[in-house]
């Protein structure tokens, strides 16, 4: 049986992770290949780094965060932050990613991620999506949100100058070939709050392709949550793990008591 | 002893590379290299096909390599000498994919490539993350692997193999998924074991000290 998935996030700028990560263990606490072997000793699903700055100048830094992270973990690394085009999934991919994330770009020109998964196939294609609640229902209950770029910086519009809903665009993307969406709620990051789970739910429900929930984990039961009422099929966290107050087998001891299937090895 | 990890425009080349390298350094099983020359095939001890990517796409690519193909299939069909394919690098072992469209495959295992159609339509294609192994038959590159074991898959497509002998392992999504596949000096892996954590780090040192 296929199991969800726990996915620890490092966000990284210039090669050095930013927003704190407090391991004990850790030689250098903010080398994120350092981080990323003791998520691996962990027993993390998966790896997720996130390019904040991704200029330009700084590409060359990220290849090599890939390449000495290649050498030292045996499980699957997501690369996301500034991906343009085809040629950076090739390089990333080549550097040592497993898989790559578009976010700004997909937005931009969506048959982007037609050509990346045309060339590298689906399955390493990721797209990025952080929402944002924009509309309620007559309860008041968030049944809209429309997309944000640029760190959530920036509200999407489409040509007639209005928001892009973020279930559309999910299933767009899907339809042009992404394998995996992994969904942000601009609302709940950072907050503690748990996820966003009508969001999360709307958009499980309306494409076919894995979703991982991301931002407002506060505690074990969001992930949980994340997971039997989202919908999701794999969990993203960041600061519950890098700051200790949980480790990745108590998330996973979490998760299959609340009767969902976990890798516990 | 050489290994060859043919680089053919496609696949997450560098984690395979160094995920072989670490075991063959375990292992003394010699160097491990990525190339896309025919005369490195040619020499290699073991040859490794890797894949992340499209069925056509990566056909396409091998036959635009000028001479790959000729040189695997001289070395592995030929001479038997140890041949993996991973991932699409495995898919490329049948006799016919129909991903996006019908192509032709090596036709080394019977079979044919098919989109996966879970019974149960909430599960989501790709099936991508870990799943438990069921190993159907013993192989000395599955020593020390048993059934329950976890692999990373990442896959839209998967291979049904028409000679179920030559079924080696699978895995339950809603269904049967072929996990691995192998006949005489040839394997394959659905998964990938470069990123599967220590099963696939064990497949990997059973593969480079494995004599057919």
């Amino acid at each position: 049986m296929l199991k969800t998935r726990i996915i620890p996030c490092l966000d990284v700028a210039e090669g050095r992770t930013v927003k704190g990560v407090n391991f004990v263990d850790l030689i250098d606490a903010g080398d994120p290949v350092e981080q990323a072997r003791a998520y691996d000793a962990a027993g993390a699903d998966e790896l997720c780094f996130l390019d904040i700055k991704a200029t330009h100048e700084n590409r060359g830094t990220m290849f090599d965060l890939a390449t000495r992270t290649a050498e030292q973990c045996f499980m699957p690394l997501t690369i996301g932050g500034g991906v343009r085009s085809p040629d950076d999934v090739r390089d990333l991919l080549l550097a040592g990613a497993d898989k790559v994330s578009f976010n700004s770009a997909a937005v931009a020109d969506p048959d982007v991620i037609a050509r990346s998964a045309d060339r590298f196939g689906s399955q390493c294609i990721v797209v990025a999506i952080d929402a944002k609640t924009i509309g309620h229902d007559a309860d008041g209950k968030p049944n809209k949100w429309g997309i944000f770029t640029h760190g959530g910086r920036k509200a999407a519009l489409d040509k007639d100058g209005n928001p892009i809903d973020a279930v559309e665009f999910a299933m767009l993307m899907e339809q042009k070939g992404a394998g995996e969406i992994l969904l942000t709620s601009m609302d709940r990051d950072g907050t503690r709050a748990g996820f966003n789970l009508p969001l999360t739910r709307a958009i499980s429900d309306a494409v076919h392709v894995p979703v991982i929930a991301s931002g407002g984990v506060g505690n074990l039961d969001h992930l949980v949550e994340g997971v039997t009422e989202g919908g999701a099929s794999a969990v993203l966290a960041a600061s519950i793990f890098h700051f200790g107050d949980y480790t990745i087998r108590e998330a996973k001891e979490h998760m299959a008591a609340a009767g969902i299937p976990m890798r516990l090895t | 002893m050489l290994t060859v990890i043919i680089d053919y425009d496609s696949g997450n080349l560098h984690s395979a590379e160094k995920a072989f390298q670490r075991m063959a350094a375990e292992t003394h099983a010699g160097d491990v290299i990525v190339s896309t020359k025919p005369e490195d095939v040619a020499r290699a001890d073991r040859i490794v096909l890797p894949g992340d990517g499209a069925f056509p796409a990566c056909r396409q690519q091998l036959s635009d390599h000028r001479g790959i193909y000729e040189a695997l299939e001289q070395a592995v069909i030929k001479e038997g000498r140890p041949f993996m394919g991973i991932c699409v690098g495995m898919q490329m072992l049948a006799t016919i994919s129909h991903e996006y469209q019908d192509t032709d495959g090596f036709d080394w295992v019977k079979g044919h490539v098919r989109k996966i159609a879970p019974e149960d339509p909430a599960l989501k294609v790709p099936h991508m993350g870990w799943n438990d192994l069921v190993i159907d038959c013993a192989h000395p590159v599955l020593d020390g692997v048993t059934t329950g074991d976890h692999a990373y898959f990442v896959h839209s497509y998967h291979f049904v193999v028409d000679n179920s002998d030559e079924r080696l392992a699978h895995c339950d999504y809603a269904g049967d998924i072929t996990a691995i596949v192998g006949r005489d000096n040839m394997m394959g892996m659905q998964f990938h074991p470069e990123k599967s954590q220590a099963a696939g780090l064990r497949m990997i040192a059973n593969f480079l000290t494995w004599t057919p």
